[in-house]
C-alpha cells in the first residue's frame, strides 16, 4: 500500500523548472504525506523525532476543543438571543450546523488566502513551504467574531501574511504574531465594525424602527432544514425572528466597561462566563477547554509555562493595583471607569480573551522573548499592560491583542538585556578567575 | 544587606494593595480576600524572622572558624537540598556538582563488559585531519614501503617541527592517501605480527624539568594526545596551561565505560597524571561520575589530581561542561584536556619506556551482532574491527558516538581520539505520515511522543533526519539540554551574523562541537549547530 502510494506520488511530481508553483505545492503535500528520506550529514548522526510539522500540529491539536465548542457556541448564542433552545442539548443539531455554516467559510477563506500566499512566496524563493501558517490558519478563525464579513477576513489575512511574515523572510523571522496582526488589521481598518455590540452574536442584526432580529436564513440553512425534516427533527425555519426583550448582544467586558461587575452579573452569571456560554470571538469563550489546551502545550513543552504563569502574575498584580485605586464606595453616580477598576481582579480572568491570549498567542516562540529570564519579564509585562489597555482604554474594553503585539516589539530588547547581563557576568568571572 | 532590602520591598508590595482592598471591602464585603492576604503577610513575617535567625546562625558558625564552602549551617534544608538526588555512598562527603539539564539518549547495542581478544585489526592509519590546527599537508618523513616501528615519527607540521606525529604500530607503510586539494588524509600502516617499539629514554618525571618533559613528549609522539581549549587544537608547547582537565566518564550514547577501560592500566594512568601536573601552572582536575552504578576505579579516586564529582545526564561527562563548572575558560586562558586512554598512553611512556598506542575500543550499536569491547591500537581499520559482526548491509559506521562522531566506512579508520565505534541503520527511506504518527519508536525529548511513559526504553535509532531544515523557531530547547550558563541559540545567531564581540561575550571560547551536539540532536529546526560553532571558532581563531 505504502509503496504504491509512494510510486503514485513520484509519478505525478511536476517539473521543478517548468512550473515552480506547482512543484512547491506538490512538495508541501508530499512531505505532508511522507517524511523525506534525507539522512544526517556531518554533525549528529541521529536526530530527535520532533520536527516543525509535528510541533505545529500539536498546537492545532490543542485548539481542537476550542473549535468544537466554538462551533457549537455560535449556534448557542444565536438561538439564545432569540429565546429558543435554552438547554445545552435542546436543538443541538441546529446549533451545531448553524455554527458550521458560519465557521467553515471563515476557516476556508483564512487558509486559502494564507496558504495561497505562503505557497506563492515559497515558489518564488525556491524553498520548501514552511509550516508556520498551519498554526496561524488554525488560530485566526478562533479570534474572529462569527459575523466577520469574508472579504474583510481575506484582506486581513493577506495583510498579516504578506507584511507581517513574508516581508521579514517567512516562518521564524517575523517580529509580530501573525494571527494577531490579522486581527489588529481589522481592529484599526474597520473599527466601527469590530467594536460594536452586534458582531459577537451571529446572524442577528438591527433593523431601523423594529430593533434586533435574526436575518433571513440562506440556502445552506434551507438545505439542512430539508435533511432535518427528513429525520423529523426541528428545523431552522425561515428566520427573521425578533429577539427576546432586553437583548443587546454585549459581551461581559462591554458590560463591565459601562457599569462594573454588577452590570455584568445582571446579564451573565459567573458560571456562564466560566463555561463559555457568552458571546465573543469564536474560540475564546470557554475557559476550561482553553486551560486544557494550555496544559497540553505545557506538557509537550511546546509553549513555555513561564510565559503563562508570569502573564497571570502580571495581570493579577495590575488587577490588585486597580482594585486598590478604585474608590471605596461604588454608587450609581460613580464614573464608569472607576466601576470597571473596581471589578475584583480575579474576575478579569472570566471575561474576554485573557486565557486564550495567554495559552496560544503570547507563547508563540518566534515572537516571544527567547531567554528564560526574558520570558518571565515578557509575560509579566503582557499581563500588566494588557489589563491597563483593557480597563483604562475608553474606546475598546480589551487589551491582550495590543499588549502582546506591543511586547512582541520589545521582546528582542528584553532578550538583549538578558544576554548583555550574561556577557557581563562572563567578563567578571573571567577577570576573577584569571587574576 | 541587599537581601533585606529585597524583602522589605516585597512586604511593601504585599501590604500596599492590602490596605486599599481593606478599605474597599467595607462596602463590598468580600472578606476572604482580606483574610487570605493577612494570612500571607503573617506567614511572610514569620518566614523573615526565621531567615534572620538562620543567617545569624551561619554567621556565628563562620566566626567560630568553620571554613567549608557550600555547607548549610542553617536550621532548614535548602530547597536545592530537598530536591537533591540521593547520591551513592562512594561519593562520601565530597561536594558534588548536580547538573539538572541534559538528556540521556538510550540506544540499543551497548557493549558487553568483556574484551573479545579474537578481533584483530591489521591495518592502522594516522589521519592528519584529526589534529586541529595543523596544516592539511604536513611534511612527510616516510614513504610508501618504509618499515616503521611503533613510535617512529611519520610526519610533522611545518609550523611546529618538534612535534612528531608517530606510528601507532610497527609495520610497513602501505599507502599515503590524499583527499581534496591533495591534503593527506591517511598514512596507512600494515602491522607486523609481533610489534617492535622505538626505544625511548624517558626522563624521571619527579626530577626532570618542565622543558625536558615537554621536549620528550614532543619527540616521543605523545604531544598530540593533548588538546588545548579554546578551539580544541593540538596543545601549543610554548604555552603553560592554566589547568589540565580530564573527564573520567563519558556520558554520550553507548559510550565505553572508562572504569572498564582503565582496568589493568591503573599505574600508567596515575603516572600520566603525575606527568601532567608537572606541565601546568595550576592543577590537574579529574571529573568523576557521581551517578554511576558502580564504584569508580581506584585509578581515578586515588591519584594525585584534584577530584570533582558531577551528577547529571549527558553532557555531564563532557570535559567542556566540567571545565565550565570547575574553572571556566576566559578569553585569554589556555587549558588542556585529555581523555582517559590518552593519559594512559602518556603515562606508559614513562612506565614502559615505549609509545604504547593500545586502545580498548567499544564496538556499539543496534546493527552489531555482538556489541563488545576489543583491544586494538590508535587508528585501527573499522572494517577489520567489525568483521563478521554486522547484521545488515545498509548501515552507517561511525568512529566515535552518534552525536559527535564522524561518518566512516569499512575502508575508514578509527579517529585518533576515539575509543568507540557505533554502527546504526541508515534511515534513507520515506515514512508515511512519519511526522504525525511514527510507527517505530524513536528517541526524542518531546513529550508529544509516548516516550515519557517508558523512561528506560532503549531505542533503535536510524540516521533519518526526521524532518527538513527550517529557520530557528523553538526557543529554550537548547538550554534544556546544556548545563551551562550559555545561551546557545543567541550564540549561534551571533556566529551566523559574524558578531565577534558578542560571540566572545556569549561564551564561544567555552564550547567545542561535542558540547553542543546534544543541542543539535534535539533541534526541531534541524540546524547544523556543530558546523555553525566550528565556523565561529575558526572565525575567532583567524581574528586573534
Amino acid at each position: 500500500m505504502k509503496k504504491s502510494l509512494l510510486n503514485f506520488f513520484k509519478r505525478i511530481e511536476p517539473d521543478k523548472k517548468k512550473s515552480p508553483f506547482l512543484h512547491t505545492a506538490y512538495d508541501a503535500f508530499f512531505t505532508f504525506a511522507f517524511t523525506p528520506n534525507t539522512t544526517t550529514k556531518g554533525g549528529v548522526h541521529i536526530r530527535d523525532g520532533m520536527d516543525l510539522k509535528r510541533l505545529m500540529v500539536q498546537v492545532v491539536l490543542a485548539l481542537q476543543l476550542c473549535y468544537l465548542y466554538g462551533t457549537y457556541n455560535i449556534g448557542q448564542q444565536h438561538f439564545e438571543a432569540l429565546g429558543m433552545y435554552g438547554g445545552f442539548f435542546e436543538g443541538f443539531h441546529l446549533k451545531l450546523f448553524h455554527g458550521l455554516i458560519k465557521i467553515l467559510p471563515i476557516f476556508i477563506v483564512t487558509n486559502v488566502v494564507g496558504l495561497g500566499i505562503e505557497f506563492w512566496y515559497s515558489a518564488k524563493r525556491g524553498h520548501a513551504v514552511e509550516e508556520g501558517f498551519l498554526v496561524s490558519g488554525a488560530l485566526i478563525p478562533l479570534i474572529m467574531p462569527p459575523d466577520i464579513p469574508l472579504w474583510m477576513l481575506g484582506l486581513s489575512v493577506a495583510f498579516a501574511v504578506i507584511l507581517g511574515k513574508e516581508a521579514f523572510g517567512g516562518t521564524g523571522m517575523n517580529i509580530w504574531n501573525v494571527a494577531l496582526l490579522s486581527r489588529v488589521f481589522i481592529f484599526f481598518a474597520y473599527p466601527t465594525f469590530i467594536s460594536g455590540d452586534e458582531v459577537w452574536v451571529s446572524d442577528i442584526h438591527k433593523i431601523k424602527d423594529i430593533g434586533y432580529q435574526s436575518v433571513q436564513y440562506g440556502w445552506a440553512h434551507h438545505f439542512f432544514d430539508w435533511i432535518f425534516s427528513g429525520f423529523g427533527w426541528s428545523t431552522f425555519g425561515s428566520g427573521a425572528q425578533p429577539v427576546i426583550d432586553g437583548y443587546t448582544g454585549a459581551t461581559p467586558l462591554a458590560l463591565a466597561a459601562k457599569g462594573g461587575w454588577d452590570n455584568v452579573l445582571n446579564v451573565y452569571s459567573t458560571h456562564q462566563m466560566w463555561w463559555g456560554d457568552i458571546p465573543g470571538s469564536i474560540g475564546e469563550t470557554s475557559k476550561p477547554l482553553i486551560i486544557l489546551g494550555a496544559l497540553y502545550l505545557v506538557f509537550t513543552k511546546i509553549a513555555d509555562w513561564r510565559i503563562m504563569v508570569s502573564m497571570v502574575l502580571g495581570c493579577t498584580f495590575m488587577g490588585l493595583i486597580m482594585n486598590g485605586m478604585a474608590p471605596d464606595q461604588i454608587t450609581a453616580d460613580t464614573e464608569n471607569i472607576f466601576k470597571f477598576m473596581a471589578v475584583p481582579w480575579y474576575y478579569h480572568f472570566y471575561m474576554g480573551s485573557f486565557l486564550f491570549a495567554m495559552a496560544f498567542m503570547a507563547t508563540d516562540p518566534v515572537t516571544a522573548a527567547s531567554t528564560r529570564p526574558g520570558k518571565w519579564v515578557y509575560g509579566f509585562l503582557i499581563g500588566a499592560v494588557g489589563l491597563i489597555i483593557r480597563v483604562w482604554n475608553p474606546a475598546y474594553p480589551e487589551g491582550w491583542m495590543l499588549a502582546i503585539l506591543f511586547m512582541n516589539t520589545f521582546s528582542a530588547l528584553i532578550d538583549n538585556v538578558v544576554l548583555n547581563a550574561n556577557m557581563k557576568r562572563r567578563q567578571k568571572r573571567t577577570a576573577a578567575v584569571s587574576s | 544587606m541587599k537581601n533585606k532590602a529585597n524583602s522589605l520591598w516585597l512586604l511593601a508590595m504585599i501590604f500596599l494593595p492590602t490596605g486599599a482592598v481593606m478599605g474597599q471591602s467595607g462596602s463590598s464585603g468580600s472578606n476572604i480576600l482580606i483574610y487570605s492576604l493577612i494570612a500571607v503577610a503573617v506567614l511572610i513575617f514569620f518566614y523573615l524572622l526565621v531567615q534572620v535567625a538562620d543567617n545569624l546562625l551561619a554567621i556565628e558558625a563562620r566566626q567560630s572558624g568553620s571554613q567549608r564552602k557550600g555547607v548549610n549551617y542553617g536550621i532548614f534544608p535548602r530547597i536545592s537540598e530537598i530536591f537533591a538526588p540521593k547520591l551513592p555512598d562512594f561519593v562520601e562527603d565530597s561536594p558534588v556538582t548536580v547538573l539538572k539539564r541534559g538528556h540521556n539518549i538510550l540506544l540499543q547495542g551497548e557493549a558487553a563488559a568483556r574484551i573479545d581478544e579474537s578481533v584483530e585489526a591489521q591495518t592502522f592509519a594516522v589521519q592528519p585531519f584529526n589534529f586541529k590546527g595543523i596544516a592539511p599537508i604536513p611534511k612527510m618523513l616516510v614513504e610508501v614501503g618504509a618499515e616503521v616501528k611503533a613510535g617512529d615519527p611519520l610526519f610533522f607540521d611545518k609550523a611546529n617541527p618538534e612535534i612528531h606525529y608517530v606510528a601507532p604500530v610497527s609495520g610497513e607503510v602501505i599507502a599515503i592517501n590524499r583527499g581534496a586539494k591533495r591534503a593527506i588524509s591517511e598514512v596507512v600502516i600494515l602491522a607486523d605480527k609481533t610489534q617492535k617499539y622505538r626505544s625511548l629514554n624517558a626522563p624521571d618525571p619527579a626530577s626532570a624539568s618542565r622543558e625536558d618533559l615537554v621536549k620528550f613528549l614532543m619527540d616521543s609522539g605523545a604531544w598530540p594526545l593533548i588538546k588545548q581549549r579554546p578551539f580544541n587544537l593540538i596543545a601549543d608547547p610554548a604555552e603553560t596551561p592554566r589547568d589540565i582537565f580530564v573527564s573520567t566518564f563519558d556520558s554520550a550514547p553507548l559510550a565505553p565505560d572508562q572504569n572498564f577501560v582503565v582496568q589493568g592500566r591503573e599505574a600508567a594512568f596515575r603516572k600520566g597524571i603525575d606527568v601532567l601536573s608537572k606541565l601546568t601552572s595550576g592543577k590537574v582536575y579529574l571529573g568523576l561520575n557521581a551517578k554511576s552504578a558502580s564504584v569508580p576505579s581506584k585509578a581515578f579516586t586515588e591519584s594525585n589530581a584534584e577530584v570533582r564529582w558531577f551528577y547529571g545526564k549527558h553532557p555531564a561527562g563532557n570535559v567542556g561542561i566540567q571545565i565550565h563548572h570547575i574553572r571556566p575558560i576566559g578569553s585569554k586562558d589556555k587549558v588542556w584536556t585529555l581523555g582517559v586512554q590518552e593519559v594512559i598512553t602518556l603515562g606508559a611512556l614513562f612506565t614502559e619506556n615505549r609509545f604504547n598506542a593500545e586502545r580498548i575500543v567499544a564496538l556499539t550499536g543496534a546493527e552489531l551482532k555482538d556489541p563488545v569491547y576489543v583491544r586494538t591500537n590508535i587508528g585501527a581499520n573499522l572494517g577489520e574491527l567489525l568483521k563478521d559482526n554486522l547484521k545488515a548491509e545498509n548501515t552507517r559506521m561511525i568512529t566515535g558516538d552518534v552525536l559527535s562522531g564522524r561518518k566512516s566506512g569499512p575502508e575508514g579508520f578509527l579517529d585518533f581520539y576515539d575509543d568507540q565505534v557505533t554502527v546504526v541503520e541508515e534511515g534513507d527511506y520515506y515514512e508515511l505520515f512519519g511526522w504525525l504518527l511514527p510507527i517505530e519508536p524513536r528517541p526524542s525529548i518531546s513529550n508529544s511522543f509516548p516516550n515519557f511513559l517508558f523512561p528506560n526504553l532503549k531505542f533503535k535509532a536510524n540516521t533519518n533526519s526526521h524532518g527538513e531544515r527550517r529557520a530557528f523557531v523553538v526557543t529554550g530547547q537548547y538550554e534544556e539540554v546544556l548545563p551551562m550558563d550559555v545561551y546557545p541559540q543567541a550564540l549561534m545567531k551571533s556566529i551566523l551574523n559574524g558578531e565577534f564581540e558578542r560571540m566572545e561575550g556569549l561564551g564561544i571560547y567555552e564550547l567545542v562541537e561535542e558540547d553542543v551536539a546534544l543541542c543539535e540532536f534535539v533541534c526541531t529546526s534541524k540546524q547544523p549547530l556543530q558546523q555553525i560553532l566550528r565556523q565561529g571558532l575558526e572565525m575567532m581563531r583567524e581574528q586573534g
